[in-house]
């Protein structure tokens, strides 16, 4: 243990203190990145900086280039324009392995012909190192990842958990100074991609590595990552800390990947600091403070999550308290996913999902209220919403 | 279990079926149109009077073997010829085919399909009119009547199964496994070498296999090239037969079949189906 930690002298000051705008200097900067295969462009002028220590998940849906923008880090693809630096050196036009990167495949990419202590050692092989030091990292290398006693087997002959802790094992036995991971989870069974993902975060976080992350699992970017990326179409959607892209979706797209899919339209008044929402067909007029929220008056598109809004009783006079939008429709289904009772509620000609922690009956009538600080507004129709939803 | 037997029961219960007759005929018909020649070969080897109009060798025994395997004989050194010009051919043919199957199988070549399909064309045309000319452009040059002569012809022919399998063999590899080693730090080179090549020995050598057996059986090339300072076991065999002789004919051939099925059986457990399925892609 001490080996690696004396690698990474910095750990304790840099994990410390990351924030959401990536204060501290870049360590790994990626400047306006253009990547195509063939004529598409997968990546569009593509910026961004990480700080060093800092844990950054790439999150989209497959064919967003998130894929695509860690094999460019990495060095497997190169950009037709832009630049791709670490801790101030370019290494644009640098081979992959001389970038002091390590990749974690998704398919894990061990080698067949080699044994476990080989594939770990592999890497330390190559920097030419003694005999007796490789062993001693491969054996710390093995306890640090629970794969004691397994040195002399072959990658075919381990589960599929075992094998992505190797891949972990020989990319952090070189000492990398970024760790790049591609979608190392998605091949595991779910209960153990659970304790896998916490047991990556903390060894990254002991380990203090700067850490890129790909994956289209928006729980796993929000449990591990110290900062989230969300690429739409090779481009950045919105970056920022789990809670920012959480709470403040910069567009209906984040809002809706991150997991805000119920879309209302609404017509909306802005004046002196506050939202009035005019009565529609399904709606009631309310009042809402702009707090963060940038809008003009109009058309607006709302969202919030099923969990986020609060299913009442038609007859029953709605609560006061606070700023809310309330919106009046039937029940249309109730299921019990587990925890609370999940209705599909008609709303107009739509239909939004609520969850309630008692059941409607098929048929109620229903008013389903969004609390101010869940209700997502962005300006324009719902034309694409459709399209938007994932 | 019924009580009540079938006709089917009956007839599975061993009663002849009438059907098996033509069938029985059709494999006999088989069995010896492959294995008459070679128990006739083995007859012969051990023969040491046979003539018209008796149908087995009159005299047995194994004079003709110690003539054959005499420390001075002709076949003794043919064989060392044969075994020396099938080395040689296979390391040349690696030597090329190890280089041209990763770049056909790995890099964005263009024209790819018609680099391949040229390999193919020594073994499409007719041999004789392409060796009568090799041999008067080697003749030319000195080449003709010595080993690397009748190597360069053998190559050339041998080459299509290096290189098609060669080929498959690295397309059969992810390409994962070799970005894996250039993450860990390896040079293109370095990653060639401990991650490509290992894993695909098993086709090369499959392929160094068809190389040497090719090289071994061949005749026309060695004839019009190598002749007649340069005998391999075909030219032997060639000239034993021809001359009536048909015991060291025998002899000749079977040193020449027993490596050919030996090797066939190593062929078949190092060509798996993940490399035969890549082979001509």
């Amino acid at each position: 243990m001490n080996m690696l930690e004396s690698r990474y002298p910095a750990v304790s000051e840099t994990s410390g203190k990351i924030s959401g705008r990536a204060a501290a200097p870049a360590f790994l900067e990626v400047d306006g990145a253009t990547v195509r295969y063939g004529n598409v462009h997968v990546l569009e002028d593509l910026s961004l900086s990480v700080a060093k220590g800092e844990f950054v998940a790439l999150l989209g849906s497959s064919g967003c280039g998130k894929t695509t923008l860690l094999r460019t880090i990495a060095g497997f693809m190169q950009p037709v324009s832009g630049r791709i630096a670490v801790d101030g050196r370019d290494v644009t036009r640098q081979p992959p392995d001389k970038r002091g990167m390590a990749l974690v495949f998704q398919t894990y990419a061990l080698w067949p012909h080699m044994t476990v202590a080989q594939n770990i050692g592999y890497g330390l092989k190559l920097r030419r190192k003694p005999r007796t030091e490789i062993a001693a990292k491969v054996a710390e290398m093995q306890t640090l990842l629970g794969l004691e006693g397994l040195g002399g087997r072959k990658p075919a002959a381990l589960s599929g958990g075992q094998r992505q802790r190797v891949a972990l094992g020989r990319a952090l036995a070189i000492g990398p100074d970024i760790l790049l991971l591609d979608e190392p989870l998605s091949n595991l069974d779910a209960r153990i991609r659970l304790t896998v993902r916490h047991e990556i975060s903390a060894l990254q976080k002991r380990l203090g590595i700067t850490a890129i992350h790909v994956t289209h699992d928006r729980e796993e970017a929000m449990v591990m990552a110290d900062r989230i990326v969300i690429l739409n179409a090779g481009k950045i959607a919105q970056l920022g800390t789990p809670q920012e892209v959480y709470n403040n979706p910069a567009s209906p797209f984040v809002a809706a990947f991150m997991g805000a899919e119920n879309v209302m339209a609404l017509t909306a008044e802005v004046r002196g600091g506050k939202i009035g929402i005019e009565a529609g067909p399904t709606n009631r007029a309310c009042e809402i403070s702009c707090g963060d929220r940038s809008v003009s008056s109009g058309r607006l598109e709302a969202r919030f999550r099923s969990e986020a809004a609060e299913l009442l009783d038609a007859a029953a006079s709605p609560p006061v308290s606070g700023e809310a939008l309330i919106l009046d429709g039937t029940v249309a289904q109730a299921s019990y996913p587990g925890g609370v009772w999940r209705h599909v509620v008609k709303i107009g000609d739509q239909q939004v999902v609520v969850d309630s922690s008692r059941a409607f009956a098929s048929g109620e009538s229903v008013s389903v209220r969004v609390p101010s600080e869940a209700l997502f507004l962005f300006d324009g129709g719902v034309s694409d919403a459709k399209g938007m939803a994932l | 279990m019924s009580l009540v037997a079938t006709e089917a029961d009956f007839q599975r219960a061993g009663f002849f079926d009438w059907r098996w007759i033509p069938r029985a005929l059709g494999l006999g018909v088989l069995a010896f149109i492959i294995f008459g020649p070679l128990v006739n070969l083995l007859l012969w080897t051990v023969a040491e009077r046979w003539y018209f109009p008796h149908a087995l060798p009159l005299q047995y025994g194994f004079s003709y073997w110690g003539r054959v395997f005499a420390p001075r004989a002709e076949a003794m050194s043919s064989l060392f010829t044969s075994l020396l010009i099938g080395c040689l051919v296979v390391a040349l043919s690696l030597v090329l085919a190890i280089p041209a199957g990763y770049a056909l199988a790995r890099l964005k070549l263009p024209f790819r399909s018609i680099v391949l399909l040229a390999l193919l064309l020594p073994n499409a045309f007719p041999n004789l009119p392409i060796y009568v000319n090799i041999a008067r452009l080697f003749y030319q040059i000195g080449l003709n009547g010595t080993v690397l002569g009748v190597v360069l012809v053998h190559t050339t022919h041998g080459l299509v199964y290096a290189v098609w399998i060669g080929t498959a063999a690295f397309s059969a590899i992810e390409p994962e496994l070799e970005e894996a080693a250039r993450s860990a730090g390896a040079s293109a080179m370095r990653a060639f070498f401990d991650v490509m090549l290992p894993l695909a020995a098993p086709g090369l050598m499959a392929s160094a296999i068809f190389v040497f057996l090719d090289s071994l059986d061949e005749f026309t090339g060695t004839f019009f090239v190598g002749a007649p300072d340069v005998t391999t076991l075909p030219l032997l065999l060639y000239t034993a037969g021809a001359g009536g002789n048909y015991q060291i004919a025998s002899i000749t051939a079977l040193i020449l079949l027993v490596p050919s099925i030996a090797f066939m059986f190593v062929v078949e457990r190092f060509l798996r189906a993940d490399v035969l399925a890549k082979v001509g892609q």
